[in-house]
């Protein structure tokens, strides 16, 4: 009896529900307003483009109409897997990626460790001050500076960038970096490095700011001496956060950014220095071909997802927090 | 720390490499800064024939009078110096009254769709539609060409939106409660309650936002076609880099080297005259944990 009557009430507790929403929706009327510009922002830039990659799958290109260019199906796809670039792009984007991994991820970590042991505070402070500079400047000045500092002499006899005296007196030989294909990974590697270590510390040092320092106290009382302190306590602390940061930098492994590669790639450099997203640039809004450029974009981002989802799957198999 | 235990020798020889270390690194990680500050100081002739120096023998503000001179580069570096201090006021205005409405109003908990709309949020911060599409959209807009291209499509950051709805939602409820009780709106309840309380976030935000606005590169060159409407990071670009451009042109008068290094304070002046209020805002702004919840 009583399942019957749930039943029959049913659609009359629906409708009760639908009108206590109602009154909530119209009691937070100005609340809606307020949401208003952000959600006319996310639909129009975020998700009108989401629904664009539809383009994807057309014969799409600059000067004819949206409309009438004809659907290809996967065409642009294939173009793309069977075209020479196509391995060249991975080739560079996973190189970048990975040298950036290898050699650049390990540096804020170790730099938080070294200034947590820095006990002059006003030292640390100025240290840190001076490392951060570097993240806030334009990546156009930081490509521009690197430029200065590489660049050969101009006229014979006279000298060139410092960077590129220390190398000629190195090697003996005379190198125009930016021009060499082969050196062009480590200009965006040491640039990188240059502009984000000091940045790359704060999110490590503020988890470092929680550890109570009972924990130094009693380690200094058992005898243990700094690197035993560094190793079992300093390093715990930071263990999650070095995972979640290692999670979202695998979840962007093919994002190598786009504006320093942009601007340090020139026609001498482009067999190496061309990535995803400079290739989607340069096909898509340079050469107006866009429906092709959007089927490389919506191939690098599908990617992306499989590689943020497995990372976050993984590090939680592994008792970590994960992202998500 | 601890002054009853003397420190070991081994332990002031870590102290020591420790401080060298550190020392050497920030001085090297800000000496390219120093060098081009003093080389756009100095005469062409000591650029061409010392590498490396942070104070020029001879000091002149040649390079300075010919950037700034209306009938020199002055025209192109003062209208590119407008669109940029424009662009980053309006933009981060904008950036700030985007970002806290959206922001308060997904700080009420018991909103309608609430949920639906943070995982719409979540779900662009994983997987964007690229930047073809989006420019599709920006050319749709007829929003092509014009400032505005350089603000809306970025006008919010999912990140800081986030953060300030985790803020928002931290005010005490009993300040909100007793203001409706009082007969004010929720409107007036975000403009006299919400906004005043959470004033050090808004510093923090905006500075942020300026920042990224005066470096923005990537928007000018994407969404921009009129040369009398390009950012100074566009025409820092143009200038530094000309010379590559212009070997195949010999017409072309290349840009003495002080001009370029003048140039490059100029585009950089900004952030650093910032920079100390950014430092004290750090913190706030990087939270990771702020994204959960």
């Amino acid at each position: 009896m009583a399942k019957v009557e749930k039943i029959t009430l049913s659609p009359e507790q629906k409708l009760i529900e639908r009108k206590r929403k109602l009154t909530r929706i119209k009691k937070d009327k100005w609340i809606y307003l307020l949401l208003l510009p952000g959600a006319l922002f996310f639909i129009l830039f975020k998700f009108v483009p989401m629904w664009g990659v539809l383009i994807a799958f057309k014969d799409y290109y600059a000067g004819i109409n949206f409309w009438m260019a004809p659907w290809v199906g996967f065409s642009n796809f294939t173009d793309f897997f069977t075209d020479s670039d196509f391995l060249r792009l991975f080739k560079n984007t996973l190189i970048i990626s990975g040298m950036n991994l290898v050699f650049f991820f390990p540096l804020p970590i170790i730099l938080s460790l070294f200034l947590n042991e820095m006990k002059i505070q006003w030292y640390k402070k100025a240290v840190q001050t001076l490392v951060y500079v570097p993240h806030f400047v334009s990546m156009v000045v930081i490509c521009s500076i690197t430029f200065m500092l590489v660049k050969t002499p101009s006229i014979d006899g006279f000298t060139g960038g410092a960077l590129y005296e220390i190398m000629k007196r190195l090697t003996g030989q005379s190198i125009n970096v930016l021009d060499t294909p082969s050196n062009i990974y480590w200009v965006l590697l040491i640039q990188n490095i240059w502009k984000e270590t000091g940045w790359g510390t704060v999110i490590f040092l503020a988890a470092l700011a929680g550890v109570d320092m009972e924990q130094y106290e009693a380690a200094i009382v058992d005898g243990a001496n700094r690197w035993q302190q560094m190793f079992y306590i300093t390093f715990p602390a930071i263990t999650s956060t070095i995972i979640t940061m290692f999670i979202l930098r695998m979840g962007a492994v093919l994002d190598t950014g786009f504006e320093q590669i942009i601007l340090m790639q020139n026609d001498l450099n482009k067999t190496t220095s061309e990535t995803f997203d400079t290739y989607v640039y340069n096909v898509g809004r340079v050469d107006g071909n866009y429906g092709y450029s959007t089927a490389v974009g919506l191939f690098k981002s599908i990617i992306s997802i499989i590689c943020i989802q497995s990372a976050n799957f993984l590090a939680k198999r592994h008792g970590q927090a994960g992202l998500f | 720390m601890l002054t009853y235990k003397r420190k070991t020798i081994g332990e002031i020889i870590g102290d020591v490499i420790i401080y060298a270390v550190l020392t050497v690194l920030a001085i090297t990680m800000v000496i390219p800064f120093l060098y081009v500050i003093a080389a756009s100081f100095a005469t062409e002739t000591e650029i061409l024939t010392r590498p490396l120096f942070i104070i020029p023998e001879t000091v002149t503000v040649d390079a300075y009078k010919r950037i700034f001179d209306l009938n020199d580069y002055g025209t192109r570096v003062f209208q590119s110096l407008g669109v940029s201090v424009g662009v980053t006021l309006v933009g981060t205005l904008a950036s700030l009254f985007f970002t806290t409405t959206m922001a308060y109003g997904l700080s009420r908990r018991n909103l309608v769709g609430r949920n639906i709309m943070l995982n719409c949020v979540l779900f662009t911060m994983v997987f964007s539609g690229g930047m073809i599409p989006t420019f599709l959209v920006v050319k749709g807009l007829g929003l092509y060409d014009t400032y505005a291209a350089l603000i809306l499509p970025g006008v919010i950051s999912a990140y800081n939106m986030l953060i300030s709805k985790n803020f928002f939602q931290e005010l005490p409820a009993g300040l909100e409660e007793a203001a409706s009780i009082d007969g004010c709106t929720d409107l007036g309840i975000f403009v006299k309650i919400a906004l005043p309380l959470s004033l050090p976030m808004l510093a923090t935000f905006g500075l942020f936002y300026a920042v990224g606005y005066w470096n923005n590169y990537f928007g000018a060159l994407l969404y921009l076609e009129s040369q009398e409407k390009y950012p100074f990071t566009l025409i820092l670009r143009n200038i530094v880099f000309m010379a590559q451009a212009a070997e195949a042109d010999p017409n072309v008068e290349l840009p003495q080297e002080t001009l370029k290094m003048a140039i490059i304070v100029v585009g950089t002046v900004p952030i650093l005259i910032v920079y100390p209020f950014l430092q004290k805002h750090f913190a706030a702004g990087v939270m990771v944990g702020a994204i959960k919840g």
